[in-house]
């Protein structure tokens, strides 16, 4: 695997392939030395082109575990603000000898366009880009999911027949779409949950089951996992919906709607949350909420991603 | 200059016959004109051209073109910009408004016709703009641009919409005053906001901002009958959606007086393409599906449709390389534009070569209003005239480009035919394929000056 750009792109084999990578990697962090040598000398570049802290964290915390060396270089303030472009910012990374580029870019798509420009040479990982893909959180979630679900029989199987419920503002979110393609993937059953303005025109294409009304959908599917989408501030202020109370009635996953789940239902957010808009306090710190272990998973699959783009060549 | 004898060509309506076209000169009431139709013809001194087995159409002429000059001479300017049209078998072109300065104002469209007469290689009628400075608020000086050396009679904000819908009745009834059409770029820029390719579950699944059809359609509706209310032509550029041109039908069924064109790409290429986010292919209005493609034939072949434009659109290569978002919207495309009517009409069976003359000659330079140009091939049409060769196929290539950019989507696709020669004004333009010189066309356009 020389990038990973789309969950898209990742058959049932290479999904499970990661995750099971993922749970060596996240052995690892219950050892003394919390570190492999597997990527010594390599130099992982984090280019952010967007804030993102918790993912240039990440992503760090997942090389360093890795013995690469990491260079952070965040676009505000940088000689991105003053004009130059994506092709000389990269190419100037990779004259300084970056093996792998993990990028966060707001334009849809600027990760393939690295990758296949033949303007660097270096290994590419989607971080985030645009309104398109985050493969990197689907993995997690995913692998949140496996573990949560199967515990430790979970190596080497897929998600066959989990019932995943997203909600929310599914036409802005690159969780849910590299979420839908990983989960069809691995023999999910996905639903989205969304006011129609939040659903993009062609919802068709996920294959996924869509509702308008949360409450009919929770009824209907009974999910086995509710994963709750962020509410950026700006989407109130462009029709999107009414205001933010509406939505939190509507769409929020109250108190009531809680505990009206399923027992077994795991409640997901990839952070960072609006606490009592799109989930409510008891929600967010119930026992059945991930939304930490996801975090400390994210740097177990990170690993393996940046494992199996940068040194698979040397060690499959 | 001399004469140029092309023997044996074939016409649009499949007669071969040889073709004697006279130089016109400086000071003398000879005109450049076919001079005899006939076969075994023989003319002493003239220079003979082998045209056995090619067809001989009007010298094209493209409602739409964007020669970037002023203001963005990096990627195209009116004497390249000629250039691309001659090499694509152009004789005239109508170079749309959005330069720098903009053309909304007398000086800046007799500046681009001076251009366009020093180069020699094509008519350049410059397109003026409906509103200053493309800014959709006040009209510009619309007389001024129709009552100057320019004589401009087509008037466009292309690349921008005339969106408020009082602006645009004013300007169709003021247009018509100087009997003018609006060249109309129909996009409700509020539905359009952050608009990226053609919507549905494409762009839906490429999380870029979508450019939904009914964006083009409600606009298209809505102007046609404001013009048709007002008692004024209306132009649509560039008609890209199966539901435009269901409105575009009606329209006409009603008798309203409007025209519309579709350009090559939107004939051939289909929004698939944007899955590789390669910005050669992003264009406003942006590639759709394969449907609106069938329907933009079959509404060409019908009449419906009545010209095929270029929207030829230079950019810089930095313009392009780089991601989706930041690239600029559009494809050069005079090249290439009689290939891809091949391609798409003709060797479907959509048309034959009389409607491929009509499209690209007759109607677009009768809409237009240019004269000297469009005229079928008889003794005393004009010398105007393009040889192409329709048996042909190659794999489009950078050589094929004559203008300053090569943001061309058809690089290393097979496209048939190729135009062998194009004469404007008497003289040659392009011999053999090749662009002749700058030096000898602008040496003969001198030449010309002066000439009734």
């Amino acid at each position: 695997m020389k990038h990973l750009l789309s969950t898209a792109d990742l058959s049932r084999d290479e999904a499970i392939q990661i995750l099971d990578i993922s749970e060596d990697m996240a052995a690892v962090s219950t050892h003394e030395v919390r570190k492999l040598p597997t990527l010594r000398g390599i130099t992982v570049v984090n280019l952010f082109f967007e804030d993102s802290t918790r993912t240039r964290i990440s992503f760090e915390a997942a090389a360093k575990r890795l013995s690469a060396d990491v260079i952070n270089f965040s676009a505000k303030g940088s000689s991105v603000s003053k004009g130059e472009s994506l092709k000389d910012t990269a190419q100037t990374l990779a004259a300084m000898g970056a093996d792998g580029i993990v990028i966060r870019h707001p334009a849809s798509g600027a990760p393939r366009v690295l990758a296949t420009s033949g303007w660097v040479d270096a290994g590419v990982v989607n971080a985030g880009d645009g309104t398109h893909e985050h493969p990197t959180q689907a993995l997690l979630d995913a692998f949140t999911m496996r573990r949560r679900i199967l515990g430790d029989s979970g190596r080497g199987r897929d998600l066959d027949g989990v019932k995943v419920m997203i909600v929310g503002d599914v036409l802005h979110s690159r969780v849910a779409r590299s979420n839908a393609w990983l989960l069809k993937t691995l023999g999910a059953h996905v639903t989205f949950v969304a006011p129609p303005t939040l659903l993009p025109n062609g919802v068709a294409a996920f294959d996924a089951d869509v509702f308008y009304d949360f409450d009919e959908a929770l009824a209907r599917v009974k999910p086995d996992v509710v994963m709750m989408l962020r509410i950026q501030q700006e989407r109130m202020n462009d029709a999107f919906f009414p205001n933010g109370r509406e939505y939190a009635r509507s769409w929020g996953l109250s108190a009531a709607r809680l505990h009206g789940l399923p027992e077994h239902t795991l409640v997901m957010h990839p952070g960072p949350m609006n606490r009592g808009l799109e989930i409510s306090d008891e929600a967010a710190d119930s026992p059945r909420s991930t939304v930490l272990e996801q975090v400390t998973n994210g740097v177990s699959v990170r690993m393996a991603v940046l494992y199996l783009t940068l040194a698979a060549g040397v060690t499959n | 200059m001399n004469d140029y004898l092309l023997k044996g060509a074939t016409l649009s309506d499949g007669r071969t016959t040889d073709i004697l076209l006279g130089p016109g000169s400086s000071g003398t009431a000879s005109r450049a004109a076919v001079k005899a139709l006939g076969t075994n013809l023989s003319e002493a001194g003239a220079t003979v051209i082998d045209a056995d087995g090619l067809l001989a159409l009007p010298g094209l002429v493209d409602l739409h073109t964007h020669l970037r000059e002023p203001g963005f001479e990096g990627s195209e300017t009116v004497l390249t910009g000629s250039r691309a049209a001659a090499k694509g078998g152009f004789t005239a072109v109508n170079a749309m408004a959005n330069s720098s300065p903009v053309a909304d104002t007398a000086g800046v469209v007799e500046q681009v016709q001076a251009l366009g007469d020093r180069a020699g290689y094509v008519t350049v009628r410059p397109i003026g703009a409906v509103s200053q400075g493309l800014k959709g608020t006040h009209l510009s000086e619309i007389g001024a641009m129709a009552n100057s050396r320019a004589a401009v009679r087509v008037f466009s904000d292309d690349g921008l919409c005339v969106a408020d819908p009082l602006l645009m009745r004013r300007a169709l009834e003021y247009i018509k005053g100087f009997g003018g059409v609006l060249a109309q770029h129909a996009q409700e820029p509020r539905l359009t906001e952050g608009a990226q390719m053609n919507e549905g579950e494409l762009s839906a699944t490429l999380g870029l901002g979508g450019w939904p059809a009914v964006a083009e359609e409600a606009i298209i509706a809505r102007d046609v009958l404001l013009a048709h209310h007002v008692g004024a032509r209306l132009h649509i550029c560039h008609v890209s959606t199966a539901g435009s041109v269901e409105v575009v039908r009606w329209a006409k069924s009603r008798g309203f007086e409007v025209t519309a064109e579709v350009t090559p790409h939107h004939l051939l290429l289909t929004e698939d393409l944007v899955s590789t986010y390669d910005a050669r292919y992003k264009v406003n209005p942006p590639l759709r599906r394969s449907e609106d493609v069938e329907a933009l034939r079959g509404a060409l072949a019908d009449g419906t449709i009545d010209i095929v434009a270029t929207d030829h659109a230079p950019h810089t290569a930095e313009a392009k390389s780089c991601e989706w978002a930041g690239a600029a919207n559009g494809m050069v495309g005079l090249e290439s534009a009689l290939s891809v009517v091949q391609k798409t009409m003709v060797d479907t069976g959509l048309l034959d070569w009389a409607g491929v003359e009509r499209v690209l000659s007759a109607a677009p330079a009768r809409i237009g209003q240019v004269s000297g140009q469009g005229q079928p091939i008889g003794v005393g049409s004009p010398a105007e005239i393009t040889l192409y060769d329709r048996s042909v196929s190659r794999s489009f290539s950078i050589d094929d480009l004559a203008g300053k950019s090569t943001n061309s989507p058809y690089l290393e696709r097979e496209l048939p035919g190729r135009v062998v020669a194009t004469f404007h004004g008497g003289y040659a333009t392009v011999l053999d394929g090749a662009v002749v010189d700058t030096e000898t066309v602008s040496a003969h356009a001198a030449a010309l000056v002066g000439a009734p």
